[in-house]
């Protein structure tokens, strides 16, 4: 049997137990999201013990070092103890300060840091309720905007999104944890065609890595394909297209499923993009963010139509997993 | 003695092969089912280290280790056949990386070297 300590009690873990389950399983809060190693949402430090490797893929080698992992990943080998502490020292302040609806289902969460976060636009960050309730967001804003941008989904029965959309006051404190994730611009190639598609409030990050090429003085063309099932699940389209207006090497496409007309195509939105590209995408780049299946499957498609894979960013948005059965102190 | 991963230029060349070699066996229907993955840098990287190993360059690979990552396969239907396509992708990546026809036979008798640690016989 492994156990795990946590604010000086010894919780035991059952045979492949992660330290996550467990935790949850005694009726111990940890912050938490996806439960698999993407969001880092349950990001917690060991202060003794041996951290199983498999607990600390995808973290910067300066948090490997001082013994952060993800307890969602962390399965301790039997016998072993593991001292844990959270990660607050990794949080900083934030207030909410504006909201912005951009369509029935879609709209904006402004926060203001009380210390500044060094991000990149389209890295995601963890938002940490005063309950410990968390979920990740992609960055749409820039860093020299002072202020950070999310686009929420309200999701049916979503706790955090319901949160925002109808409790949340000006003002309220939240936690921000991170950022995490490598899907932004990298400045040096300024004439390589970028390619970015999204679907639903995956277009969050890739309006923050749009505009940081834009302004960094990215001339090579820039595709966006922004997919919806109906119209009414596009947001942002007059400011895209003003954008695009202003800066030629912009193609703005909005696509959906269905209802589409005007200067919105309608069709599957892998089929379009696919079409758009070379024979021989040499030097393209692409950032694909949203729906996990679409994200998935046009990667793939994109690599064997001859993408790098090491040009291909991938944002895959993961639900928020729900605990099968009750757990002590869950909402 | 030189290895041939050495001759044909070590880690760039590797790293240009799979993006080449990964393409094709996705891209055939008799075999892509084996290599799907959720992950694909994490597939990509073990297809590297596999052709790191054939090549003869640094790679932390036995052939129980490769008995071992391949024994789920083995269960799920891989056979002769299925080596075979895998092999054929292999010697195409290299041709068309322009690898000498005698560097090529001789990454290729490793790889037949390895038949049964993959098929687990």
């Amino acid at each position: 049997m492994a156990k795990v300590r946590h604010e000086s009690e010894w919780y035991p873990l059952e045979p492949g137990e992660t330290v996550l389950d467990g935790l949850l399983r005694q009726g111990v809060r940890v912050p938490h999201g996806c439960r698999a190693g993407a969001c880092q949402s349950c990001l917690m430090r060991a202060t003794s013990g041996a951290v199983p490797e498999a607990a600390q893929v995808g973290l910067k080698d300066t948090l490997r070092a001082r013994g952060y992992f993800l307890a969602c990943t962390c399965r301790p080998q039997e016998g072993t103890a593991l001292e844990v502490a959270g990660a607050s020292e990794l949080r900083v302040p934030a207030r909410v300060v504006e909201l912005e609806s951009f369509s029935e289902d879609v709209f904006a969460v402004r926060l203001e840091v009380e210390t500044p976060l060094d991000y990149r636009a389209g890295q995601y960050v963890t938002v940490v309720r005063a309950d410990g309730l968390a979920r990740s967001y992609s960055l749409a804003s820039l860093p020299r905007e002072g202020r950070l941008e999310l686009h929420v989904r309200l999701v049916p029965g979503g706790a955090m999104s319901g949160w925002f959309a109808r409790e949340v006051r000006h003002g309220d404190r939240v936690d921000v944890q991170g950022p995490a994730g490598d899907c932004f611009y990298v400045p040096g190639q300024p004439e390589a065609p970028l390619l970015l598609a999204g679907t639903g409030t995956g277009l969050a990050p890739l309006y923050g890595i749009l505009r940081d090429a834009l302004e960094s003085g990215h001339t090579g063309p820039i595709h966006l394909f922004h997919g919806a099932r109906e119209p009414a699940g596009l947001y942002l389209v007059d400011a895209l297209r003003a954008l695009a207006a202003r800066h030629p090497n912009l193609h703005y496409r909005p696509v959906v499923l269905a209802g589409g007309g005007g200067e919105v195509e309608e069709g599957a939105l892998e089929a379009k993009v696919l079409t758009c590209l070379p024979k021989r995408p040499v030097g393209w780049r692409a950032f694909l963010c949203g729906n996990p299946e679409a994200v998935l499957s046009l990667r793939k498609k994109l690599f064997l139509a001859g993408f790098s894979l090491k040009d291909i960013h991938a944002d895959a948005f993961l639900p928020s997993v729900p605990r099968a059965g009750p757990v002590a102190g869950a909402a | 003695m030189t290895s041939v991963y050495e001759k044909i230029g070590g880690e760039p060349a590797m790293a240009a092969a799979v993006d080449v070699f990964y393409r094709k066996v996705l891209a055939d229907e008799r075999i892509s089912h084996f290599f799907e993955d959720v992950d694909m840098e994490r597939q990509a990287a073990k297809q590297k280290a596999f052709l790191t190993m054939v090549t003869g360059g640094p790679a932390n690979y036995s052939g129980k280790d490769m008995r071992a990552g391949h024994k789920h396969l083995v269960d799920r239907g891989l056979n002769g056949t299925h080596f075979d396509a895998v092999a054929g992708h292999l010697k195409e990546t290299l041709e068309e990386l322009g690898v000498p026809t005698d560097l090529v036979g001789q990454v290729m008798a490793v790889a037949e070297g390895a038949r049964a640690d993959v098929l687990n016989r």
